[in-house]
C-alpha cells in the first residue's frame, strides 16, 4: 500500500513535544496556520525504519481533550478526526515529561481511552534522573497497556527504539483499529489512577540536590530575581543594537550596490525606476532589520528553551498586574521592541482572549527597531551634543525619554482599555514554570530559521506591494516640465490636504509629505525627507548626512519635538495593521488601533509643539 | 487557614478549593494542572514590587505560578 501514513504528536505542554518533533523531522517542516484560528500548525515528515515515510503533525500542548483554548479545541479535533481538511492520525505519539508523571498521564490515560494506536514517549528521563528520580517504563507499559519509550529529545535519546515502536503500533493500526480499547474513567478517577502508575513506576526516588530549585532561589529571590533580569534585558538591548550594525551596514551597502547596479544595467524608463526607486528601496529599507530580529529572537529563544522565561514572566507579573494585564503579555511585549510584528504574533500564548487582544494593541507603543533611524535623524538635528551631568550625554538621554514615553504610553493606554473596550474581570496569571535545561543549539537555530523566513516572506508580500503602491502614488501623473514631480502626482496632492490636518501641531508640508510613503514603515520618512529637500542620495544613511542641515535650516525646534512625538504614538507600518488583522480575525481591531494611536499622536505631537513654542525654544 | 497565608516552604495539603470564586476556564487549568482537594503543597516563591503576588508553588515535581487572589481561595491544612 503507498497511502500516506499520519501520526501525531499530543501531550501536556512543557513535555518537549516540539523537540521530539525537531528531532524526528529534523529541518523538513512546515509551518502554516490551521485555517479559521490563529493556531500555528506545524507539519513534518519522519521515515519509519522500514523506510516508509510518515507525516507527522505536531499538535498544541493541552491538558486535556475537553479544550479550554483555542489551541487546545484544534487538538481535540485534529485527534478526534473531527477538524475539516486534518487527516485523523493513525498513531498517536503520546508525549509525557518523566518528572511530571502524576499530572501528564491524566490526559495520556485519556488519549489512550480512545482505542487507537499509542506509542508513549517518555521524554526527559535525563531531567528526572539528574533530581534522583529513576523510572521503570516496562512498569508504565504494563499498567498503560501501550509500550513506553524512554527518551531524551534533545539529546537524540531513545528515538530509534520510539521509530520502532511507532512502526510496530501503525501495524496494528491496518489490522485491528479498535485494538486497543480501554478503560472508560472520570478524571477524578483518572487522577487518582494517574497517582498509583506515576508511584508503581518508580525505582527509585532520592531527595537528591534539585538543580531548578537552586537556580530559582536566585533567579526568583525577591532582591537578586528583578535586577538579574534587568541584566539580562540591557545585554540584550546592547547586542540588539550594537552586534547588528556591522551587518545592517552590509545588507544595506548589498541593496545600494544592488540599486547602483540595476541603475547600471537596465535603460532608463517606467521599469528600472519601479524597481529602484520602488521594490529595492522599499523592500530593502526593511531587509536591513533582519539582522536586529535575528539578534533579538537568538536571546528570546534561548529564554524560552532553557525555562528562563517563564521565570521573567513571573517577575513581571506583579508589574503587569497594575494596568490589568499578566506576566504573560511579558514576552509578546519585550519582542516589539525588535518588531512589533513577531510580537503580536507571539500573544498567541495568552490564554485570555482580553488579555490578548489588550496586549496586540499596546504593542506597537513598544519602540520598535525602525522609530531609531528616524529619532537618530533628527536628535543629532536639533538636540545639542553635550553632556547633562556626570557621563550622560543629552541626545541619548531624548532617546532613552522616547522609549520610556513609549513604555508608560503602552501601560496607560492598556489601563483605559481594560476598563473600557477589553473589560472584565481581572485576568489571572496561572503558569507551569519548567525546569531548567540547557538550550539546545540546534533547536534555536532551526527557531531562527523559521523566524527570519517569516519576516522575509512578509517583506516580499505585503511591504513589497504596498511599496509598489506608493511609488505609483509618487510617481503619477508626471510632472510637466519645470514642475516638481512630487508636487505633482498623486501623492503631493493628498500631502497638500493632510497638510491642511496636521498645520496645527507644527508639521510643514514637506512632513506631510513624508508621512504618506513612511505609513509602510516608519523609516521610509528619513528617505522621503531626503528625497523631498532634494537631496541626492538613495540610502537613509547618505540621505540624513546631507539631511541634517537642511532641517535645521528649514524647521524650528518646536517642529523637531513634534515629530518626535508623532512617532511614539503614530502607527506608521502596514504590516502591523496587516497582522494585527490576521490575528485578530477582522479589520474592527486593526482599524481600532489606527484610530487610537493617530490620535494620541495629533494630541501629543499637539501638546509638545505649543509648550515648546510656549517655552520660546 | 488559606494557602497565600501559608508560610514558604512548609507543607500543606489542600482541604477544599471555593471553585465559585475562580473564573471557570482558570478553575479549569488549575485542576488539569493537578491543584485539588487533597493535593500536597508547598510555597517555593513569593512575587516581588510588593504584596508579595504572585507565588510559586510547588506540587509533587512541578513549580506551579498563581495569583494570590487563587490561593486565597484554597483553604489548607499545614503537615
Amino acid at each position: 500500500m503507498t497511502r500516506l501514513r499520519t501520526a501525531a504528536l499530543v501531550g501536556n505542554p512543557n513535555s518537549g513535544k516540539s523537540a521530539l518533533f525537531n528531532v524526528l523531522t529534523g529541518a523538513r517542516q512546515k509551518i502554516a496556520n490551521y485555517p479559521g484560528v490563529t493556531v500555528e500548525r506545524k507539519a513534518g515528515r519522519f521515515m519509519l525504519p522500514s523506510g516508509e515515510p510518515v507525516e507527522l503533525v505536531d499538535l498544541p500542548g493541552s491538558y486535556a481533550l475537553d479544550a479550554a483554548s483555542p489551541d487546545e479545541e484544534v487538538t481535540r479535533k485534529v485527534v478526534l478526526g473531527e477538524f475539516p481538511g486534518e487527516a485523523r492520525p493513525e498513531v498517536l505519539i503520546v508525549v509525557l515529561d518523566a518528572s511530571n508523571l502524576e499530572q501528564h498521564l491524566v490526559f495520556a490515560q485519556e488519549l489512550i481511552e480512545l482505542g487507537r494506536p499509542v506509542v508513549v514517549a517518555l521524554n526527559m528521563v535525563d531531567l528526572a534522573e539528574r533530581d534522583g528520580l529513576v523510572l521503570d517504563p516496562e512498569a508504565l507499559s504494563q499498567s498503560l497497556g501501550v509500550p513506553v519509550i524512554p527518551t531524551v529529545a534533545v539529546r537524540r535519546r531513545g528515538i530509534d527504539a520510539l521509530l520502532a515502536a511507532i512502526e510496530t503500533a501503525e501495524a496494528t493500526a491496518e489490522r485491528d483499529p479498535k485494538a486497543h480499547k480501554k478503560w472508560h474513567l472520570t478524571l477524578p478517577e483518572r487522577r487518582m489512577a494517574a497517582r498509583t502508575m506515576a508511584q508503581g513506576a518508580v525505582l527509585s526516588e532520592t531527595a537528591q540536590h534539585r538543580l531548578h530549585a537552586s537556580l530559582d532561589k536566585v533567579l526568583l529571590h525577591p532582591w537578586l530575581g528583578p535586577p538579574i533580569l534587568f541584566a539580562l534585558l540591557f545585554v540584550m538591548f546592547q547586542a540588539v543594537f550594537a552586534w547588528a550594525a556591522p551587518l545592517q551596514d552590509g545588507l544595506d551597502g548589498a541593496v545600494t550596490a544592488l540599486i547602483g547596479f540595476v541603475t547600471e544595467t537596465l535603460p532608463a524608463g517606467l521599469l528600472r525606476d519601479l524597481l529602484t526607486q520602488g521594490v529595492l528601496a522599499g523592500v530593502g529599507s526593511v531587509i536591513v532589520f533582519l539582522p536586529q530580529i535575528v539578534i533579538l529572537f537568538a536571546f528570546i529563544l534561548a529564554m524560552e528553551q532553557s525555562g528562563y522565561m517563564a521565570r521573567a514572566a513571573f517577575l513581571m507579573d506583579r508589574l503587569m498586574a497594575r494596568v490589568g494585564l499578566s506576566g504573560r503579555s511579558f514576552i509578546p511585549l519585550l519582542s516589539s521592541f525588535a518588531c512589533a510584528i513577531p510580537g503580536i504574533m507571539a500573544t498567541r500564548a495568552i490564554a485570555d482572549p482580553k488579555d490578548r487582544l489588550t496586549t496586540i494593541l499596546i504593542a506597537p507603543l513598544m519602540t520598535c527597531s525602525a522609530r531609531l533611524p528616524v529619532y537618530a535623524v533628527i536628535i543629532a538635528a536639533f538636540i545639542p551634543h553635550r553632556t547633562v551631568g556626570a557621563g550622560i550625554g543629552l541626545q541619548g538621554l531624548v532617546l532613552f525619554a522616547l522609549y520610556v514615553a513609549g513604555i508608560i504610553g503602552a501601560f496607560c493606554v492598556a489601563l483605559v482599555l481594560r476598563s473600557t473596550v477589553t473589560k472584565g474581570s481581572a485576568s489571572g496569571f496561572i503558569m507551569e514554570l519548567p525546569k531548567y535545561q540547557w538550550p539546545p543549539l540546534r533547536d534555536i537555530l532551526l527557531g531562527l530559521w523559521q523566524r527570519a523566513w517569516i519576516f522575509l516572506r512578509r517583506a516580499g508580500t505585503i511591504i513589497f506591494t504596498v511599496t509598489i503602491v506608493l511609488w505609483v502614488l509618487l510617481s503619477f501623473p508626471k510632472a510637466a516640465a519645470g514642475e516638481n514631480q512630487v508636487d505633482a502626482s498623486f501623492a503631493g496632492h493628498i500631502a497638500n490636504g493632510l497638510h491642511v490636518v496636521l498645520e496645527p501641531i507644527g508639521f510643514n508640508r514637506e512632513i506631510s509629505l513624508a508621512l504618506i510613503p513612511a505609513m509602510a514603515a516608519r523609516e521610509v520618512a528619513v528617505a522621503s525627507l531626503a528625497t523631498t529637500y532634494a537631496v541626492n542620495a538613495s540610502d537613509d544613511d547618505a540621505a540624513a548626512q546631507g539631511l541634517i542641515p537642511r532641517l535645521q535650516a528649514k524647521w524650528t525646534l518646536p517642529t523637531a519635538l513634534a515629530f518626535l512625538a508623532w512617532f511614539v504614538f503614530a502607527p506608521q507600518c502596514l504590516s502591523t495593521i496587516a497582522v494585527t488583522r490576521r490575528e485578530t480575525n477582522g479589520w474592527k481591531w486593526p482599524l481600532f488601533m489606527l484610530a487610537y494611536l493617530f490620535t494620541l499622536a495629533y494630541i501629543f505631537a499637539g501638546i509638545t509643539y505649543w509648550s515648546a513654542v510656549a517655552l520660546g525654544l | 487557614m488559606t494557602l497565600d497565608q501559608l508560610q514558604p516552604r512548609r507543607r500543606a495539603e489542600i482541604v477544599a478549593i471555593d471553585w465559585a470564586v475562580l473564573a471557570p476556564d482558570e478553575a479549569k487549568r488549575l485542576q488539569a494542572l493537578g491543584i485539588d482537594e487533597g493535593a500536597r503543597v508547598a510555597i517555593a516563591h513569593r512575587g516581588v514590587f510588593g504584596g508579595r503576588d504572585p507565588i510559586a508553588l510547588i506540587i509533587g515535581r512541578m513549580t506551579l505560578a498563581m495569583r494570590r487572589s487563587h490561593a486565597a481561595a484554597m483553604t489548607v491544612r499545614e503537615l
